[in-house]
């Protein structure tokens, strides 16, 4: 029972006043720029920036012709590389080239397999094969790892911890963590030390309307168009169509992922 | 059973302040490291693309698996009713605490954006089982912590085996959670196993044990208390129970993965042909670890010797280190499946060309980061033994009467 002729404690209520407003000053910029920072993107219309939400009309993917993709050429990975930023990581002073080599982030590669029965011999491109089921994004404990509507897998720079568990969970090994600070960064990926990204299929050029992705216009310009990029929903899509006429197969397709990147001839 | 006396630690002030500098300085270091890390970027680590997990992982996950071992002293006790027991429930809930914390904070200060602690906090996927860990972490310390709260109270009596009930049924999900994050992994062949999640249940009791019969040992020691034979006799009689138990979840594993013929080349590169992870699979965990261990307790001579006993826990601690060596970063550097009836011959992101093992060397700032946890776990209990009556007076077979559960 409280004594009712006991003194109210000034003290208390003075410290317990200053602790509330030290922690309302100490959390608001951060509550503040949360909230600005997930506010919903303006979204295209073709050739303009888009203005609507993105919606599940559509969802993009590729269709990968092994037997037009060259020996030897990586021009879908230089188009790549120059498209999203990432010729713009220099390697830190003082690093061990092999050791970094490993490091820097990747987005897209060439590999080259032989089938251990016949001893057919294919050269394709490599990224993130953009799941109906991501298992990055099954594993991520913010949710920065994430699936637009339209397929699209990416991740959320602004919640992306740097735990690396969706690298882990990755069947395809697409995902990169940077390593180190990222001094000249494009607008399109601000590149940040401490995260994970990896390919969202040009998703900056989904937001401005245009038609295709840094690989498939490389490969097409190589002349080889190996890479077919397009809307996997609308059957009268160039790329629907093509899937319609040829045999293609996912990549680990024993894991049920319905990946939205199909490869032929491999 | 004569009534336990708690005492906090008397040490002589140079002793006790030397041992606490001597822990905070290896947690600078580890502070140290953290800030070094942080500041360059991963570069400074050993940790690629391909081995995204590394040395700091072990000693995060080693100091959490054995964060809710160390708890079951305390439930043996508690849930199981075993009197013996009753008297160490003190020191196992401040030993869990302690090592969770140190654990979580190594966990945490590897993260890329450490920074961003408040978004894990605030911002949850609950399809993750990461995501449900935080909580489980979190939820861990705040049921210890009320647990210990109704040992030291007497007026809390009344729910002291109800807390006690909840404590050892959230550190059985806590492992389970633990387990689960490689379990869950479909990615990867050494993982994707749900036996993954008891395996570290039984890793976490051997583990817990192993961490808690040293730290017992040296805090008795430090303060001239007594253990009798009695109370060893069982603890060591527990950890032979648990060398078998990892010993045969070991076997199920492999006969798991054994089963499809998809695994017969990762279970080939685990007991023959993986280099280092062989050797650590058979020297380092299976041998050191288990093998040596369990002689050592079950010899007629050196079974009876307590310096044995401690040598035998810091086996199996090496040991548990070996086996998330083996675990984690053997997992990860087994070449992916991405062509499982493919050779691949070439690659421009590495990805295991010709069935190559990924590398991974650690660094020193990673250790010395690891270690700095296992400090701060230490750091806490000698705060903690100092601060409060954790630590029974003597328990010396008089005061904990064998018969008493018997009698009982």
């Amino acid at each position: 029972m409280n004594n009712p002729s006991e003194a109210i404690d000034q003290g208390r209520r003075g410290f317990m006043r200053s602790a509330a407003g030290v922690a309302t000053i100490t959390l608001a910029p951060g509550v503040l720029l949360h909230t600005l920072a997930s506010a919903a993107p303006a979204g295209p219309t073709a050739g303009q920036p888009r203005a609507e939400p993105v919606t599940d009309q559509v969802r993009y993917g590729m269709l990968i012709d092994t037997t037009k993709c060259a020996e030897g050429c990586t021009a879908c990975v230089s188009a790549c590389n120059r498209e999203n930023g990432l010729d713009l990581q220099t390697m830190p002073e003082g690093a061990d080239p092999a050791l970094w080599d490993r490091q820097e982030a990747r987005w897209i590669r060439k590999v080259k397999v032989q089938d251990n029965l016949t001893g057919k011999v294919s050269n394709l491109p490599l990224m993130c094969q953009h799941c109906e089921h991501p298992p990055c994004v099954d594993v991520c404990p913010t949710g920065a790892s994430f699936k637009r509507a339209d397929g699209i897998v990416m991740v959320d720079r602004h919640l992306c911890i740097g735990c690396r568990y969706c690298m882990m969970a990755c069947p395809y090994k697409a995902r990169s963590f940077i390593h180190t600070n990222v001094e000249v960064k494009l607008t399109l990926a601000p590149r940040g030390k401490g995260c994970v990204e990896s390919c969202n299929l040009c998703v900056h050029r989904r937001d401005n309307g245009q038609a295709s992705t840094a690989c498939a216009d490389a490969c097409a310009a190589a002349g080889h168009g190996a890479i077919l990029f397009g809307d996997l929903r609308d059957p009268a899509s160039p790329l629907s169509q093509a899937l319609a006429k040829v045999p293609s197969r996912q990549l680990r397709e024993n894991l049920a992922l319905n990946t939205g990147v199909r490869y032929a001839g491999v | 059973m004569k009534r336990i006396v708690y005492r906090e630690w008397h040490l002589a002030p140079q002793r006790y302040w030397g041992l606490l500098a001597l822990l905070a300085s290896v947690a600078g270091i580890g502070g140290l490291a953290f800030w070094y890390m942080e500041h360059q970027g991963h570069w400074v680590t050993g940790m690629t693309n391909e081995i995204v997990w590394g040395t700091p992982h072990l000693f995060a996950i080693f100091l959490i698996v054995a964060a809710s071992g160390a708890l079951n002293l305390a439930s043996i006790g508690t849930v199981f009713g075993k009197t013996p027991y009753q008297p160490l429930g003190r020191f196992s809930g401040l030993l869990a605490v302690a090592l969770l914390i140190g654990g979580l904070l190594v966990l945490v200060l590897d993260l890329g954006r450490p920074d961003r602690l408040i978004v894990a906090m605030t911002s949850y996927n609950f399809r993750s089982i990461f995501a449900w860990n935080v909580l489980l972490y979190s939820g861990f310390v705040a049921i210890v912590v009320a647990y210990l709260v109704t040992m030291m109270d007497r007026r809390l009596k009344a729910y002291y085996k109800t807390a006690g009930t909840l404590a050892f049924t959230w550190r059985l999900l806590l492992t389970t959670g633990t387990g689960s994050i490689f379990g869950f992994i479909v990615a990867r062949q050494a993982f994707d196993t749900a036996v993954l999640a008891p395996m570290f249940i039984v890793m976490s009791f051997l583990y817990g044990l192993a961490v808690f019969i040293l730290v017992l040992m040296f805090a008795c020691a430090q303060d001239d208390r007594p253990i009798g034979a009695y109370l060893l006799n069982r603890l060591k009689g527990l950890m032979a129970i648990f060398i078998a138990g990892v010993l045969l979840f070991i076997l199920i594993y492999f006969l798991t993965k054994l089963y499809g013929a998809k695994n017969y080349d990762l279970v080939n590169y685990y007991l023959v042909s993986g280099g280092r992870y062989t050797v650590a699979f058979w020297f380092g965990w299976v041998f050191l670890g288990l093998l040596a261990p369990f002689g050592i307790i079950l010899h007629p001579v050196l079974g009876r010797d307590r310096r044995w006993l401690a040598g035998a826990s810091a086996l199996v601690i090496l040991g548990g280190m070996a086996s998330l060596y083996v675990i984690v970063i053997g997992g990860q550097a087994f070449p992916m499946s991405l062509f499982p009836d493919k050779t691949l011959l070439e690659s421009g992101f590495h990805d295991g060309v010709g069935g190559q093992i990924s590398a991974y060397a650690p660094s020193l700032p990673e250790f010395l980061l690891g270690l700095g946890g296992v400090a701060v776990a230490m750091l806490i209990t000698a705060v903690g033994l100092r601060a409060l009556q954790f630590l029974p007076e003597s328990l010396a077979d008089k005061e904990i009467d064998p018969h008493a559960a018997v009698k009982a």
